[in-house]
């Protein structure tokens, strides 16, 4: 019998293998392992991993179903709660979240729950299991702006409840940045994005793809001429940051969305697909977060060298701690407390290197992080190809400036109520990276729930 | 799916297609672009509105091939259809949020080049559907490649057409007609000039010399089209926009051409290696040496 402190080890693709290719770093338990570790689970009654997590699982629930080796049962578990398990047992920071919370993490290793709650969806999605439809539909019309996981989720949840709900997105795939952000390798698109949300349409859901809301109709058109009684704004924070200084305007420099968006969702990698990327041959990758790590890795797997360059140390990186481990195995080089100053562009305006200046850091800033400062006098040159820029993504103003009476605050963000998303406007609500800034794929699932639970309750008086 | 009505050679290399579309032709306005994405494995290729009808909900499109993308769309035919079609996309032309009686006092140029014919078109025409005559330069290489022709003159004021090589109209390009119109004693209160960048450029250098403002359009290499990758970022003045959505009309004066001509050249490897694929079709071996062949 193994140590019950310990989690059972979950198979993963070669480091040296999978710096060079584009399938999924992380394989997942099978039955046999699954089974094990959801035996180390001691059912807890007042289980605090729930409260860890933003959708409130019922951890012990799905967790005891595995023991007794039946998936089907622990699926309907996890999907009272979440239509996406797949997606979320594989990108959640579990660590920081229901993993944190486990009684068995104050001896041990906690209980691997997002690697069970992954092994669950993983059977569904194999099996076809079917989520439970409702049984008709109650008239009332429903439009989501964006289908990314918040919009996915309230338009799930919605459609449960029987509404009939259309999805617009820009885009021509569905996804958000579940497709157009977050790699292959850690999240394949036709196995497991594209199935879970093959899910949402059996749910009844409607999709249409390049509509941009905003520009080829507006929300008050949606309800004013297309008889939408209610709205649920999910549009994410897809605006990219630069930093601005000199030489950004290079070729060769990108922000970390166009990098990654040629690479994920227009299949640049793939050489059968028509849309070129300029992958470089030494590149460097300004930030720290799992954006920074995500195209860092792209990179290394495009064919470059790859330096990561982050103003503070390691022990503020955002990156989730799995990232920066798999980033660092697979050979990515961390230029740490190091900060750039200026691009340098060669006479045809491509990128031939970067100026930084190292850093140190002071007291703690308002974020409870210690400030990074400039050390005077301690520039030098890196000669580079590529610069990616991953500093960070607003919410693209183009809904707000749009809608009438739709309030927004300073950070260009959506204001909502949090219980029920309630936005300034009647009968719009909205959640997600669009309300909070950039945030997580579960907390944006948390708030498509509270959107859909607002709608509801509004929709359900009339 | 969004079904090809009409498919037209209108030159060499320039085609025309009407493509349905009813959500796009019940919003755009002059001055709009669509991406287009031909099948699963297309790009994602912006191309201005040349005209749309709100009833039938169809958009005109006109394009030139000049890479493998185009060229493949160029094979298309009524029937046909696009996987994908998204727009309007950018800002609409600043005059059409402008008061009427206002502008009916302005004298307007437009400069065209090439097929920036086809997005000066629908201005024009809005222009003359609001009572609005304008003076239309349209220039090109040579006269056969002078497209749209009947359906300016239906819709200009006064219609120059310039070649290059003096085959028809002005003999000469656009720059040396503006001259002339200005040296003949005319007054022009603004330019508004679509072509290829370095038509563009110049235009604006001369306009600024006989003090005309002037908009351009600018194309710029892009992705979404929706502000969420910064591709298509430009200096205008000393501020940073993003032509898909802050655009694609600027102020012409403003912009700093040299660096979007060189942004513009970023993927010339890589198209001339999909363009050599295209061309070799099933032959193609890897013998440029640089792109492995089909591995
Ligand atoms: C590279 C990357 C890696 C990440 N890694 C992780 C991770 O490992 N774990 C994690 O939990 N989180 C991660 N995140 C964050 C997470 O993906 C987001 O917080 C989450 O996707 C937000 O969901 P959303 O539904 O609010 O918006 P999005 O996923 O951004 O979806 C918004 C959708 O709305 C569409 N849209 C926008 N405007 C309009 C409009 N006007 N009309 C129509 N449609 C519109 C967009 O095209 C998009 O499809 C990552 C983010 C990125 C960029
Ligand atoms: C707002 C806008 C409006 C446009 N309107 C028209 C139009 O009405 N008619 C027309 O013929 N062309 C138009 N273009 C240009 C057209 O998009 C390009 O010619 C086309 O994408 C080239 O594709 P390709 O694969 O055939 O050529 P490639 O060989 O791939 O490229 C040839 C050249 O086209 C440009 N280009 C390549 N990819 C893109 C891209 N994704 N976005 C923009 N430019 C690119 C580059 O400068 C490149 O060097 C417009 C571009 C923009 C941005
Ligand atoms: S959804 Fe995320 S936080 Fe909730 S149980 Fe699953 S992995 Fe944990
Ligand atoms: S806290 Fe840990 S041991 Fe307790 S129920 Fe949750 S997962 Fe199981
Ligand atoms: S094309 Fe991506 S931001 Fe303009
Ligand atoms: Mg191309």
């Amino acid at each position: 019998m193994a140590d019950v402190l310990k989690r059972v080890p979950v198979r993963e693709q070669d480091a040296k293998v999978r710096a060079t290719n584009f399938e999924e770093v992380c394989y997942g338990y099978n039955m046999e392992e699954a089974m094990e570790e959801a035996s180390r689970c001691l059912n807890c009654k007042n289980a605090k991993c729930i409260q860890g997590c933003p959708v409130s699982i019922n951890i012990p629930g799905f967790i005891s179903k595995i023991k007794e080796g039946n998936i089907e049962e622990a699926y309907k578990v996890i999907g009272e709660s979440s239509a996406l398990p797949a997606i979320c047992g594989r990108v959640c920071p579990q660590e920081s979240q229901c993993e944190c919370k486990c009684i068995r993490g104050i001896k041990g290793e906690p209980v691997s729950i997002g690697k069970l709650e992954r092994f669950v969806a993983d059977y569904a999605l194999e099996n076809d299991i079917k989520p439970v439809k409702a049984e008709k539909t109650n008239g009332h019309k429903v439009a989501v702006i964006g289908s990314g996981p918040s919009g996915l989720t309230c338009a799930g949840d919605l459609a449960k409840l029987g509404y009939e709900v259309t999805v617009f997105e820009a885009l021509h795939e569905l996804g958000g940045v579940l497709v157009y952000g977050i790699p292959e390798f850690r999240l394949p698109k036709q196995k497991v994005v594209k199935k879970e949300i093959e899910k949402v349409k059996e749910l009844g859901v409607k999709f249409e793809t390049n509509v941009v809301i905003g520009k080829s109709t507006t929300i008050d058109q949606l309800m004013e001429e297309e008889d939408f009684e209610a709205v649920f704004i999910g549009s994410g924070a897809g605006l990219p940051m630069f930093m601005g200084i000199p030489g950004e305007t290079a070729n060769g420099v990108f922000s970390a969305n166009e990098y990654l968006t040629r690479s994920n969702l227009m299949k640049a990698f793939d050489s059968s697909y028509d849309t070129p990327i300029a992958a470089g041959k030494k590149v460097a990758v300004v930030g720290g977060g799992n954006v920074a790590m995500d195209a860092a890795r792209t990179a290394l797997r495009l064919g470059a060298e790859v330096h990561i360059v982050y103003r503070r140390s390691e022990a503020e990186l955002p990156a989730r701690v799995e990232e920066v481990h798999h980033a660092k195995e697979e050979g990515v080089i961390f230029d740490l407390l190091t900060n750039p100053k200026e691009i340098l562009v060669d006479e045809n305006g491509w990128v031939k290197g970067m100026k930084v200046i190292k850093m140190e850091l002071g007291e703690p800033d308002a974020s409870g992080r210690r400030r990074p400062m400039e050390i005077p006098g301690s520039e030098y040159e890196i000669e580079l190809d590529t610069v990616i820029m991953s500093l960070g993504t607003s919410p693209n103003p183009l809904i707000a400036s749009t809608t009438k009476g739709l309030e927004t605050n300073r950070r260009k963000c959506i204001v909502a109520e949090e219980e029920n998303g309630q936005t300034s406007k009647a009968c719009v609500f909205a959640g997600g990276d669009a309300v909070t800034g950039a945030a997580t794929v579960i907390l944006a699932m948390g708030a498509g729930k509270a959107g859909a639970k607002g709608i509801h309750e509004l929709l359900s008086r009339k | 799916m969004y079904k090809i009505l009409k498919a037209e050679k209108l030159a060499d290399m320039i085609y025309l297609m009407d493509v349905e579309a009813p959500r796009v032709a019940r919003h755009c306005e002059p001055g709009q672009f669509v991406i287009v994405k031909m099948d699963e494995k297309g790009e994602r290729i912006p191309l201005t509105i040349c005209d749309y009808d709100r009833e039938v909900g169809t958009i005109t499109i006109v394009f030139q091939t000049v890479g493998a993308s185009t060229h493949k769309m160029a094979e298309l035919k009524a029937g046909d259809a696009f996987r994908d079609f998204t727009g309007p996309l950018g800002c609409p032309s600043e005059f059409v949020g402008e008061d009427i009686e206002s502008l009916k006092n302005k004298k307007i140029l437009f400069v065209a080049g090439g097929v920036g014919a086809a997005p000066v078109y629908p201005q024009v025409k809005w222009m003359k559907e609001h009572g609005i005559d304008v003076d239309v330069i349209v220039g090109s290489k040579t006269k056969d490649m002078l497209i749209l022709e009947s359906e300016m003159r239906a819709v200009a004021g006064n219609y120059y057409p310039c070649t290059d090589d003096g085959t028809y109209g002005h003999a000469g390009m656009v720059t040396t007609k503006i001259e002339k119109l200005a040296e003949e004693g005319n007054k022009y209160d603004v330019c508004v000039a679509i072509g290829p960048m370095i038509m563009m450029k110049f235009v604006c250098l001369l306009t600024k010399k006989l003090n005309i403002p002037t908009i351009v359009s600018m194309n710029p290499i892009m992705v979404d089209g929706t502000g969420m990758c910064g591709a298509c970022r430009l200096h205008i003045g000393d501020e940073i926009k993003f032509a898909c959505v802050d655009g694609p009309e600027f102020d012409g004066h403003l912009v700093n051409f040299d660096e979007a001509m060189k942004r513009q050249q970023m993927y010339k490897t890589e198209e001339g290696r999909a363009m050599l694929k295209l061309q070799e079709g099933d032959t193609h071996h890897g013998g440029c040496g640089h792109c492995g062949g089909d591995k």
